[in-house]
């Protein structure tokens, strides 16, 4: 019921919202909670297994009981009633402790900000306000997030807004508390607004960094547990005093005051100067004694020693009284429809725990208090415990009274959980808090156990007979209140969900209508339709076709690439590459591979020297970062003192491949200056050349047996080199490829992808490559691998070339290789190999694969069955480079 | 909207804290899943009864209660899937075994592929599975959006869904009830389980282990067996072997309780979101691994935020959800990504770890073949290729193309 003046609320604003399909009225100011509240709303929800009826116990974050859907405005499940902030058109719906999600497109925008400060403090009550205002006046960047829509003001707080150096943030929850002073805070910025302005982002993200953190945080107050505590009507006393002093509502009309410590007094006289009649204040200390309190203008204050032993209620299920047992024994039920309790205080160390800090209990203030804080974490005000002295609590933390079913007796209101349930799982064995809580799902909760979490511990050392001072509480787990997954997603949405990156001449590819393939990040042009329809198998034969027998020309980009300076550069990759290195020469290129600590091939490329210090190197394309992050680690961890810098110049870069026998006579025609002659310029060198006015860099190397010159530009003007390309190859029927020609181009060689045609399994000697590991070489990061049994032993599995015995069938790439005459059907079936590719070649004029096979080196001419879906299709080892095999196409015609 | 049920109730009694005597048979140090089922196994299948399971702090709370409880065999190596697979097959009698609910619920476990690799590697597991007699299934991408109508299975997406690989018989369990349904057995046929039991040394009679000291004692044992995942390397130090493990943090979260939208796991490594639907009705998500070493358990805040941005990506409906409880487990990982289970260098002492992010699913397997091992004093066969050393002579189990993100 709402009172005629108080409350921070706009009473010339009034707004109307909905719950369950009613109109509530309310004003700006209001939460849900509060409109409930005077709409005399009192059962709000249903309890999640039981099904009874609950109403509102808190007004704030500890709520358990009262969680909606939010309908209107952008949607969201589970949200506590009493931290909607309400506004004209707002739409909720109760709920029975469990959400549903809106199969909607969420439209929602969410963002997130960086901020370093000297002090953060989170918190914006007095003690809060109070340390951030001393930390601004002492110089330096300050911080205070406050969860709710104003921080604290009026007598004997100082005024801080825009102080020079403060940022205030409200409606500002710090969630998590990081290692090294970070700290992550959400900042709900249009969540209480009817119309947001359309360029707001909902919510944001604040990732902080601050010297000192300073918790400010204040207390949840702590309930008691009796029979029937969750009878809507029974609430909090601070929350029903917090009704009528922020909103100037009155949460029943006749109040029963329980409580343990000095407060409830103090409860029960604002309580009654709102003109809620006080029927009885509930001692529940031992020694206390009954007597009459000086009062309030309404009278004075009946208070008597006793606990609540239970509730009555009406037929709604709402509470109509409280069953108080008195010292002497005696019971009676005295008439009220608010039960407020008060079991003390916990104060608000979440965060703090969040990161190593510990509380431990103190008997004086009745709390967990913290005992040991994280470095740079300073506790003030409530959230340290300082309450305590005023109150006086004695701890009560459950009455099971004469007669009380403990099966009613709720700890945990949103898990409907009870004395019961915690008497089963200390009769199961149950004797630590963890387990407790995972046999109970005691403060497992949306609530993460504000309110169940301390009150559990306190009921369970009483069951065990031991002192609280032996009691922990369960570890608390960021966020301190729950958070959007789209909120932590950000702006890394839709397509910027991942970064999508594309060549410099992606634009030409995607005006000719090359088909992509996702290659790690990169968008790959996976081949080009020559027509609309033209299928991947057709263009794939027409492009081999060209490169063949004229020339291709592919985007190779997105391959990544190293420059590496430094006096030390040969020494560090003789080191890293299984083959020697440091005697490349100026102006030569040499391919090589590089193997992990186990002496499995982990990637290979080329290496170029540009001059005695100055190197390139290329990785694949899914590599270039883990090869960067190997190269540092090794040069950071292992060999710091080897003089050598490594740069990530992929982007810097624009290549094009110009593949096939014609293509010498392209890249004579965009590059006069440059003497293309096999004997000027040999396989495995690079020269300078421009290309127009264009400096460029060509390599004469090649990933498909054919002659071929590598281009590289700087990458900006990629493009354009392409285009040069393209016209200069008109005469010869240039023909652009993507990655499936280059697969296909590569396979019929039998040169291996990394991580295709190897699975963490295979040394360069299982592809053939025994001369790609140096004998020579002292050490280098595989070599010991290389002495081990394995590496000797006889039946490894190694690169061989397949094609159907008929010719003609298909061959599936992950076909496992099964021994002609084993049946399929009698599982385990065992297994020699596997296919890594596999391609319709027109070169060969059949299908043909690439697989790794058991002592595959020795089985060439045999047959196997390939097992693709349980159905074996015959297929023939042959060797692995079944196109050319001696080599005679590299240097072209 | 479908109504909650409260969970099935648990046994009235699980087991009690034993205070430990001077000596046993066999000493099994962490109280975890494996170390549980190991005790449980080697009481039932082999009637060694004279045993302490000792944990250091409480019972299954390392990674035991904080893994994201998926449970699937559909392993690439023969090794893998035999391990899996055996240990498949006892979470399909567990509960009968046990004689109590785990909520073992084979909702079968997609793995979902979003390029041609994916496809390549998800196919051949598909039919290594398929020939190893492990369940397995390739399914196209009109399947996947068939099974998982809320997955956004169109093309309309950073890494459009080519197709998963699907094993029906996969599925989730309720990991506090395994191990506490383990605890439970292994009490009842007269194993000691003692909490707050922190072994500090070894104690040694040669190339002999014959006990260990304890911050409760010494305790002697005829036979040793660690089973204390990442911390495994620090006891093995004492003893002077170096374990070839690293330690890393594995975060995971859970929503509030919603209701069912999802029935079926779903993982993916490329984009790096596996996530569930637990019987409450709470989403439980895993994130990827933080490439720092460490045993903290916690993890790093960026990891989350990645994660929410993929899981949002392939699940759109997951837009509105709340992150409820963030935490992260330890794993501990071998360079092969596979486990290492069998004798320690020294007599009568065993080492069972590096099971990374395999660890929960193969609990009634691992238990199984080390109790086996343990009674026996001779490798199981199914663990036989996962001996330490295997890294000296080199015939590695590599899994990372399995396992490196998923669960």
């Amino acid at each position: 019921m709402r009172l005629s003046s108080g409350g921070d609320i706009f009473r010339d604003r009034p707004l109307t919202i909905s719950f369950d399909g009613r109109d509530l009225g309310g004003f700006e100011g209001d939460t849900l909670a509060s409109i409930l509240v005077a709409n005399g709303v009192r059962v709000c929800a249903r309890s999640i297994y039981a099904g009874r009826p609950r109403g509102l116990m808190s007004s704030g974050s500890e709520e358990a009981n009262v969680f909606v859907q939010v309908v209107s405005g952008a949607g969201e499940p589970m949200v506590r009633a009493t931290e909607i902030e309400a506004y004209d058109g707002l739409v909720t719906e109760s709920l029975a402790s469990k959400g549903r999600l809106l199969d909607l497109p969420d439209t929602s925008r969410y963002d997130k900000r960086f901020i370093h400060v000297e002090t953060l403090v989170v918190g914006g009550g007095r003690s809060g306000v109070a340390a951030a205002a001393e930390a601004a006046r002492a110089g330096g960047r300050v911080l205070l997030v406050h969860d709710r829509a104003t921080i604290a003001r009026g007598e004997g707080v100082e005024s801080v807004v825009g102080m020079g150096g403060l940022t205030i943030l409200t409606r500002t929850t710090a969630t998590g508390l990081h290692e090294h002073g970070y700290v992550v805070a959400v900042e709900r910025r249009t969540d209480h607004l009817a119309v947001p302005p359309e360029t707001w982002s909902r919510q944001r993200l604040w990732n902080i960094r601050a010297n000192e953190i300073v918790l400010a945080t204040g207390a949840h107050e702590r309930p008691i547990a009796f029979a029937g505590n969750d009878v809507p009507g029974v609430m909090l006393a601070a929350s029903a005093v917090d009704y009528v002093t922020r909103f100037g509502v009155r949460p029943g009309r006749r109040a029963v005051v329980f409580g343990c410590h000095d407060g409830v007094v103090d409860a029960a006289r604002a309580l009654a100067e709102a003109g809620v009649e006080i029927a009885r204040v509930v001692d529940a200390r031992p020694w206390a004694a009954d007597e009459v309190k000086q009062g309030t203008e309404e009278g004075s204050l009946d208070v008597r020693a006793g606990v609540v032993i239970g509730t009555a209620s009406l037929p709604d299920g709402t509470l109509s009284g409280a069953v108080i047992q008195a010292r002497d024994g005696s019971v009676e039920t005295v008439a009220c429809d608010l039960l407020a309790v008060s079991g003390g205080w916990n104060p608000a160390l979440q965060l703090l725990t969040h990161t190593g800090g510990r509380t431990r209990w103190a008997d004086e203030a009745a709390a967990f208090v913290p005992s040991q804080r994280p470095q740079h974490v300073r506790v003030v005000g409530k959230a340290s415990g300082e309450f305590a002295a005023a109150l006086r609590p004695e701890p009560l933390f459950c009455v099971d009274g004469p007669g009380s079913d403990p099966a009613d007796i709720f700890l945990d209101l949103q898990r409907d959980a009870t004395l019961a349930d915690l008497r089963r799982a200390v009769a199961a064995g149950m004797r630590s808090v963890e387990h407790v809580k995972r046999f109970t799902t005691i403060s497992t909760a949306a609530d993460q156990g504000r309110s169940s979490s301390v009150l559990t511990v306190g009921v369970l050392c009483q069951e065990l007979g031991v002192p609280m001072t032996e009691g922990v509480t369960t570890t608390y787990r960021p966020p301190y209140t729950p958070l959007t997954f789209a909120l932590l997603a950000g702006r890394d949405r839709g397509y910027l969900a991942d970064p999508e990156r594309v060549s410099p001449i992606q634009d030409w590819h995607v005006a000719h209508g090359a088909a992509f393939e996702d290659v790690g990040q990169w968008k790959r042009p996976w081949y080009f339709p020559a027509y609309d329809g033209e299928s991947l198998h057709d263009a794939v034969a027409r492009e081999c076709a060209a490169t063949r027998s004229s020339v291709g020309m592919m985007d190779a980009s997105t391959l990544g690439k190293i420059e590496m300076y430094g006096p030390d550069v040969g020494e560090f990759l003789d080191r890293i590459y299984t083959n020697l290195m440091s005697t490349l020469a100026v102006g030569k290129v040499r391919y090589g591979v590089m193997a992990a600590v186990d002496g499995m091939v982990l990637d290979d490329g080329t290496v170029a020297r540009l001059s005695d210090n100055r190197w390139i190197l290329t990785t694949t394309t899914g590599n270039a970062a883990k090869v960067l992050d190997w190269l540092e680690e090794w040069l950071q961890t292992e060999w710091p003192d080897l003089d050598v810098r490594c740069t990530s110049v992929t982007e810097h870069w624009a290549t094009v491949a110009v593949v096939g026998p014609r293509s010498r006579e392209v890249v004579a025609a965009i590059a006069p200056g440059l003497d293309v002659s096999n004997e000027a310029f040999g396989f495995m060198e690079w020269r300078d050349a421009m290309v127009g006015d264009c400096a460029a860099r060509v390599m004469r190397i090649s990933f498909s047996g054919e002659l071929a010159f590598e281009v590289n530009v700087d990458g900006w003007r990629g493009q354009a080199l392409w285009e040069v390309i393209y016209e200069a190859g008109q005469p010869y029927g240039i023909t652009p490829y993507g990655t499936e020609t280059m697969h296909v181009l590569r396979a019929e060689k039998g040169y291996p992808i990394m991580g295709q045609d190897t699975d963490g399994t295979v040394i360069p000697q299982d592809l053939g490559m025994s001369w790609v590991v140096s004998k020579k070489k002292p050490d280098f990061v595989g070599k010991r691998s290389y002495s081990r049994a394995d590496a000797a032993r006889e039946g490894r599995k190694q690169l061989v070339g397949l094609i159907p015995s008929d010719g003609s069938s298909p061959l599936m790439e992950g076909a496992q290789l099964v021994e002609t005459g084993v049946d399929l059907t009698r599982v385990p079936v065992p297994m020699v190999g596997h296919v890594t590719s596999a391609y319709d070649s027109v070169s060969l004029g059949s299908p043909f694969a690439l697989a790794l096979l058991a002592d595959g080196a020795n089985r060439h001419g045999e047959e196997l069955q390939a097992v693709d879906e349980l159905v074996g299709t015959r297929v023939r080892v042959t060797s692995p480079v079944p196109y050319d095999p001696e080599g005679a196409r590299r240097d072209g015609n | 909207m479908n109504e909650p049920e409260r969970l099935p109730n648990l046994p009235e009694f699980l087991w009690a804290d034993a205070e430990p005597k001077s000596a046993y048979d066999v000493i099994i140090i962490g109280g975890g899943g494996h170390g549980l089922a190991t005790a449980y196994y080697l009481a039932k299948n082999h009637g060694i009864t004279n045993v302490a399971v000792l944990e250091r702090g409480w019972l299954g709370g390392g990674n035991m209660a904080r893994n994201t409880t998926i449970i699937r065999s559909n392993y690439l190596w023969d090794e893998s899937a035999a391990i899996y697979e055996h240990s498949l097959k006892l979470w399909e009698g567990l509960e009968d075994d046990l004689g109590c609910e785990v909520l073992f619920s084979q909702r079968g476990v997609l793995n979902l592929a979003h390029n041609l690799g994916d496809v390549r590697e998800a196919k051949r597991r598909v039919n290594a599975n398929q020939l190893n007699g492990v369940d397995a299934e390739w399914l196209t991408t009109e399947e996947v959006r068939k099974l998982v109508p809320i997955l956004n299975a169109s093309d309309d997406v950073r890494y459009p869904v080519w197709g998963a690989t699907f094993q029906p018989r996969a599925g989730i369990a309720k990991h506090d009830w395994v191990a506490w349904g383990y605890a439970r057995g292994a009490h009842a046929m007269g194993v000691d389980i003692v909490q707050g039991c922190e072994v500090l040394d070894f104690v040694t009679d040669g190339n002999r282990v014959v006990g260990v000291e304890t911050n409760r004692g010494r305790i002697n044992a005829g036979r040793t067996a660690l089973c204390a995942a990442g911390h495994s390397s620090g006891l093995a130090a004492k003893l002077g072997v170096r374990l070839p493990v690293q330690s890393h943090p594995l975060q995971a979260l859970v929503s509030e309780l919603l209701d069912q939208v999802l029935d079926t796991v779903v993982m993916s490594n490329t984009v790096h979101v596996y996530v569930s639907q637990a019987h409450k009705g709470e989403l439980v998500m895993g994130a990827g691994i933080d490439s720092y070493i460490g045993y903290g358990q916690r993890g790093s805040f960026p990891v989350i935020e990645h994660q929410m941005a993929a899981a949002i990506e392939l699940f759109p409906i997951f837009a509105r959800a709340h992150v409820l409880r963030t935490w992260a487990g330890i794993v501990d990982v071998c360079p092969d990504a596979s486990p290492i289970v069998g004798h320690l260098p020294l007599d009568n002492a065993f080492i069972n770890c590096g099971w990374g992010t395999g660890g929960f699913k193969a609990t009634p397997g691992v238990g199984w073949v080390y109790a086996d091992t343990i009674a026996h004093d001779r490798p199981h066969e199914l663990g036989e290729p996962f001996a330490l050393t295997r890294f000296e002579h080199g015939s590695l189990i590599d899994e990372h193309g399995a396992a490196a993100v998923a669960h």
